[in-house]
């Protein structure tokens, strides 16, 4: 991408990389970050757009979300959702295979990154099926799907019941060197199941999902990562005995990340009270003791990564009684806000912190570009006003859905600018300035 | 009657919701609606003009039933829909029903639903008033209330008695009922069955808990027997009936050893041989015949409040006497 150079002058430049804190210039040139640094000069013809008081970040990522293209575009397109991406300040995201159908060969993983490409917004990186139509039965062609875009693989919608083609998956993977991406559950333990098992579920007569379900699996992935040494990516961790395990694991040198959640870090299962769809979501919301695991793993790094599981649905599909509902809540347009105030402004964890489970880490974790502002990489930025107070207001996603918890929530914080590859490709319009 | 004055609010989702004030309301008004039904013309004007839909999208006979008499005996308009062969099985959505129901003008919907949580669903979108006959495994507050209404029949008082509900604790509406109901009017509650069928989280909820028959039935003065659902033996939840009625079944030699004179309820419809024997559903300590007649009392007294009746002038509207 050849594009007008981007002076980005006088933001608080955070960058866990380089362990920058700093009000500094950044200039972008032809898609790299050409120089960080004090009173930079522009060249002629740069663009400079005035970033006092603004936080500029190596641009956010986010690891799992559902784009729901092909087959889902009632709820979401690829296009609708890199666009939601961008206007929640996200640079990039990793669109999982689970669709209509399901991204299993180089056809359709080629199919995401174009379709992606077209929209101009975020990137958006395709992960390929592990097994063939997530039957979990045979692996798909790992080596066309890395080839053909893929930066994962992952069954996540269908969980991998068979230890053994879990073990050759991450065996297969280690010579493409890509994380297997999970979604800890032992349907065995959990069908049937809409909400977390415990005391609400037990009050509201809707049938649970004990913790003990994704523990099994978590402790198994664990120990296949241990025998195989493959790279085992633990999505969307929701337990206090599985964060314990990725803790201990962890210290033992397995090769492992873990993703938390939004949702998981600020809600239980008491928010599905009233038979609340907006609620309903897989891993399900858990008991306070659990929240409080999850958040404690966010702050000492066990959860290194933070993705939102952006699972759109219709509002048809909501829409219904809870055990008929589908299960996943929107994540990308309120993530930011959510974390600033939640986390940052309340002093539970620093900006840079904050850069590190957004950026850093999951480009790290998923041999992602960017993650950092090093110069002669791209030129992926993401730019907050930390200040600025709204109200969650899902009418106004780009999103093509609107299923959130988080609906009048006040926040502090989000997003004004996103620049992907050198390039403006989201700016808020009140901040005048667009793309 | 102006619906907006129910002492019970819009509609009857479940006792979880009620105080117990409200609760013994329905209990006292219930009582001048039993005569109705013995009388030689079973019918009086008090719902004169209203009507009301019954949307039965499971299969039941006796709530069904019971609801339809309540509403005929108190001269309503109704009509039936059931799951199969309407609009529902067209794949029309809940929603899409109710509304249609409410552009026909209607005043009240009784509705009995697979999904916990359905009649609240219902409820929050349409202004009839609504009454829960089952929703999924959430609650079923008519029949807990005419259990209730049957067990102050023969004992004095809910206050400090001893109610243990025995079975499938874990699918079962009318159990959550019956807990919310009874622990609002003062009883004391016990649930027994086996654990596979116990939801985690139970004695929370303010019960004990019993894993034998035998304990439960030395412990209580009243027995609310549920009906093993069939299909629980494929989900591995009891490995046979034979079994489970070795184990878990009220039989007359169990009665025996109880301490005290106790009162046998079951909601019917009954396994016999499984969760109850027939020497005890038709023996002296049975009430299961009286719940039925009960039930169409309590329906009588839910659709007259939730239409706006003062529970005071119950006997004067019998007559057709308008507040």
């Amino acid at each position: 991408m050849s594009e007008q150079p981007i002076l980005l002058r006088g933001g608080r430049v955070v960058d866990p990389e380089q362990k920058l804190d700093a009000v500094l210039d950044v200039l972008l040139a032809e898609g790299r970050v050409a120089r960080v640094g004090e009173g930079i000069e522009a060249p002629e013809g740069t663009r400079v757009v005035d970033c006092a008081g603004l936080a500029v970040l190596p641009g956010l990522i986010d690891v799992h979300v559902h784009l729901r293209e092909p087959g889902g575009e009632r709820k979401e397109t690829i296009a609708s959702g890199a666009r939601a991406a961008a206007a929640g300040g996200f640079t990039a995201v990793c669109a999982m295979p689970n669709t209509d159908p399901v991204i299993d060969s180089p056809a359709t993983v080629g199919f995401v990154a174009a379709a992606g490409r077209e929209a101009e917004a975020a990137r958006v990186y395709p992960v390929g099926a592990l097994s063939l139509g997530q039957k979990g039965e045979q692996l798909t062609e790992i080596g066309e799907l890395v080839q053909a875009g893929a930066v994962a693989i992952t069954d996540d919608g269908n969980p991998v019941m068979d230890s053994g083609l879990m073990r050759r998956a991450l065996e297969y993977t280690r010579a493409f060197n890509i994380p297997v991406a999970d979604h800890p559950e032992d349907v065995g333990l959990s069908q049937g199941g809409a909400m977390n098992e415990g005391l609400v579920s037990a009050r509201l007569g809707i049938r649970g999902k004990p913790n003990a379900s994704e523990d099994v699996h978590i402790v198994r992935e664990l120990l296949l990562a241990e025998l195989t040494g493959g790279h085992i990516h633990l999505q969307h961790v929701s337990t206090r005995h599985g964060v314990d395990a990725i803790r201990r694991a962890k210290d033992r040198g397995i090769r492992v990340t873990a993703e938390a959640t939004p949702h998981h870090l600020l809600l239980t299962d008491e928010a599905v009270d009233g038979y609340r769809t907006d609620a309903k979501m897989n891993p399900p919301l858990r008991s306070a003791e659990d929240r409080a695991a999850v958040v404690a793993g966010l702050l000492d790094g066990t959860l290194d990564t933070l993705a939102t599981d952006h699972a759109p649905h219709h509002y048809d599909e909501k829409e219904q009684a809870f055990e008929d509902a589908p299960f996943g809540i929107v994540g990308l347009e309120t993530a930011v806000g959510l974390m600033l105030t939640h986390f940052v402004h309340d002093g539970k964890l620093e900006l840079a912190t904050l850069v590190e489970r957004m950026s850093r880490a999951p480009a790290r974790a998923f041999a992602l570009p960017g993650g950092d502002l090093v110069e002669g990489g791209v030129a992926d930025v993401t730019i907050l006003d930390l200040e600025a107070a709204w109200e969650v207001d899902p009418s106004r996603f780009l999103s093509r859905s609107r299923n959130t918890p988080f609906t009048g929530w006040n926040l502090t914080g989000r997003p004004v600018r996103t620049i992907v590859g050198g390039r403006t490709v989201w700016a808020r319009e009140e901040d005048g300035g667009a793309p | 009657m102006n619906r907006t004055l129910s002492p019970l609010g819009k509609d009857l989702i479940g006792l979880e919701e009620l105080s117990a004030e409200q609760i013994r309301s329905i209990l006292d008004t219930a009582e001048p609606f039993k005569e109705i039904s013995e009388r030689r013309i079973k019918k009086v004007p008090v719902l004169r003009g209203k009507t009301i839909v019954n949307l039965f999208m499971e299969p039941s006979t006796r709530t069904r039933i019971s609801f339809e008499f309540a509403e005929k005996r108190l001269s309503a308009d109704t009509v039936n829909i059931a799951a199969s062969g309407s609009s529902v099985q067209k794949g029309e959505t809940l929603v899409d029903t109710a509304r249609n129901l409410e552009a026909m003008r209607i005043d009240m919907v009784v509705i009995r639903h697979g999904s916990s949580g359905d009649a609240r669903f219902l409820a929050d979108r349409i202004p009839s008033n609504v009454i829960n006959a089952g929703d999924g495994s959430h609650e079923h507050p008519t029949q807990a209330l005419l259990d209730m209404l049957t067990i102050r029949d023969h004992r004095d008082s809910l206050e400090g008695l001893r109610v243990c509900i025995v079975g499938d604790i874990l699918h079962s509406r009318v159990a959550r009922s019956n807990i919310f109901g009874l622990l609002k009017l003062g009883a004391e509650v016990a649930v027994c069955g086996p654990m596979t069928l116990m939801p985690i989280g139970i004695d929370a909820l303010g019960v004990r808990v019993f894993r034998r028959i035998e304990e439960a039935i030395e412990w209580a003065d009243v027995l609310n027997v549920l009906r093993l659902q069939l299909e629980r033996m494929k989900g591995g939840y009891v490995p046979s009936l034979r079994e489970y009625n070795r184990y878990f079944g009220v039989t007359v030699p169990r009665l025996e050893k109880a301490p005290r004179d106790i009162l046998v309820l079951h909601p019917g419809p009954m396994n016999r041989g499984v969760e109850i024997d027939s020497d005890v559903a038709d023996g002296p300590h049975s009430v299961i015949l009286q719940q039925v007649t009960n039930g169409v009392a309590i329906r009588m007294a839910v659709l007259y409040l939730l239409a706006g009746g003062a529970p005071e002038r119950a006997e004067a509207a019998k007559k057709g006497e308008v507040a």
